[in-house]
């Protein structure tokens, strides 16, 4: 089980060396916060596949978002996208994801674990932030905001049978033979099970580079979330909330921020399907 | 100058060399100081590049329009020179120190009066949280980095390697030579700013007496 605290992360640091991290997918823990009335910005938890099981020390609203799949409340199956009410020693287990990678939990007045550089968000790169939850640990929760819950349950598009990721072509695209070709071809890519929050390392068509472009070096460059690298085997390695500040080989394409949360919510094995955005 | 989009939310700038990226990284240093660049959240600068990232979708063509416009060329690291310069206590014991004496054919002493007599600046981060790249080595103390890196260097460890100096500011695996120790923290998050060396910081190193 891995839970890791999570908020919108915290840019402004790059130039020092720490990534901005914060939620894998934005998307959801925002709609987790807005169900309970949360500032969108809420620390959360952020909880890989499942396996979470939190008991209430007094009464908490809270709310699921993200993945698909069971949860319960002191026994009883309980739906996501919705506001929970959990009574004080109520017992709320996050099953297992059916659809999906990563669930966030919201809880009204957010996620209270101390900041670092102005956020809550867990680095793991930079080895910032709170470190991953373990069993016993206590979750401080701060101040119920002031605005209540509107809606008991938001609706959320239907879960694709296959991820469609648009891509921007990125600063090296003219180092590759077919620029964008392979990458966006039918058939696709599928996530290998070395992926995380740093990267989604991929398996499937091989990218080359064009002749002219084979022995050239390249120093360093910053990096942005998204960005599709692709080391000497040529296999594409698509970075997360916790990628390295700089990275040493070309990026080839870089995944529009609308696509990011749904990035992050491929499994390991799933197919994914590149297509070229303007 | 090349201005490149970089997905929905910022631009890379390919440069020439070093030189061009700490003028242009300076340039929008002062520039974001007098309040322009408003949208630039994220500052980023590397050997041959310099990144600018916002929250959210920027607009590239203004972007690179307003890159143009600055004043390029060595001018405008000027306002660095007027920067305070942080001075670091360093005991020259490193286990590297006469490898370096022996790769540079000068004696241990002169490689820490060499190493003492320059003047730093920042050009660029990026290998860890706190870890500055350092430009102003002696030429004559260019080495380069070790065959194979150490799992190991220690919090504090004061390294050449090529045309940079740098004081890694935790303990991590690293390939530099290293020539002696800083008993000052470099990374210190409850620390105002958390980074004592940032892009365009000037550093001196003191043999500790």
């Amino acid at each position: 089980m891995l839970a890791l605290v999570q908020d919108l992360g915290r840019p402004g640091w790059a130039h020092v060396g720490v990534g901005r991290s914060g939620a894998a997918d934005g998307g959801a823990l925002r709609l987790a916060n807005r169900l309970v009335a949360n500032p969108e910005s809420a620390a959360g938890i952020e909880v890989l596949l499942g396996g979470l099981r939190l008991r209430a020390r007094g009464p908490v609203t809270v709310a699921l978002a993200g993945a698909e799949g069971p949860a319960e409340l002191d026994g009883r199956p309980i739906g996501r996208d919705a506001v929970i009410e959990v009574p004080d020693g109520g017992e709320l287990v996050v099953g297992n994801a059916t659809r999906g990678l990563r669930t966030y939990v919201a809880v009204r007045g957010g996620v209270a674990l101390p900041a670092a550089l102005g956020s809550r968000s867990a680095d793991r790169l930079a080895g910032l932030g709170p470190a991953p939850l373990a069993a016993g640990d206590v979750i401080p929760v701060g101040p119920a905001p002031d605005e209540l819950p509107m809606v008991d349950l938001a609706p959320v598009p239907p879960w694709p049978d296959e991820v469609v990721v648009p891509v921007l072509p990125g600063p090296h695209a003219d180092w590759f033979a077919d620029g964008l070709a392979v990458l966006t071809a039918r058939g696709g890519y599928q996530t290998t099970p070395a992926s995380d929050r740093v990267a989604l390392r991929l398996d499937g068509p091989v990218v080359e580079r064009r002749p002219d472009a084979l022995g050239r070096g390249l120093p360093p460059i910053g990096l942005v979330p998204g960005a599709v690298q692709i080391p000497p085997n040529g296999l594409p390695v698509v970075f997360g909330a916790d990628h390295p500040v700089t990275g040493g080989y070309p990026v080839l394409a870089v995944v529009r921020s609308s696509a990011l949360g749904s990035l992050a919510q491929i499994r390991p094995g799933d197919p994914l399907r590149f297509v070229a955005s303007r | 100058m090349k201005v490149l989009p970089f997905g929905d939310d910022a631009v890379l700038v390919e440069l020439d060399d070093l030189a061009q990226v700490r003028a242009l990284d300076a340039a929008v240093r002062a520039a974001r100081g007098e309040g322009r660049f408003a949208e630039v959240v994220d500052q980023v600068p590397a050997a041959r590049t310099l990144l600018l990232r916002g929250v959210g979708a920027v607009d590239h063509a203004a972007l690179a329009t307003a890159v143009r416009a600055l004043p390029a060329g060595p001018a405008a690291p000027v306002a660095e020179r007027a920067a305070p310069v942080v001075e670091l206590e360093v005991t020259y014991d490193g286990p590297d120190l006469d490898e370096v004496a022996d790769l540079t054919g000068l004696s241990a002493d002169e490689v820490v009066a060499r190493h003492t007599a320059a003047t730093y600046t920042v050009a660029f981060g990026g290998f860890m949280p706190g870890f500055a790249y350092l430009v102003g080595l002696d030429p004559l103390l260019r080495v380069p980095r070790r065959p194979s890196p150490r799992e190991r260097v220690l919090a504090g460890s004061v390294a050449i390697a090529d045309e940079f100096s740098a004081v890694y500011p935790a303990a991590t695996p690293g390939g530099w030579r290293l020539i002696g120790r800083c008993e000052r923290p470099l990374w210190d998050v409850d620390h105002e700013p958390p980074a004592l060396l940032a892009p365009g910081t000037r550093v001196r190193f003191v043999e500790a007496g």
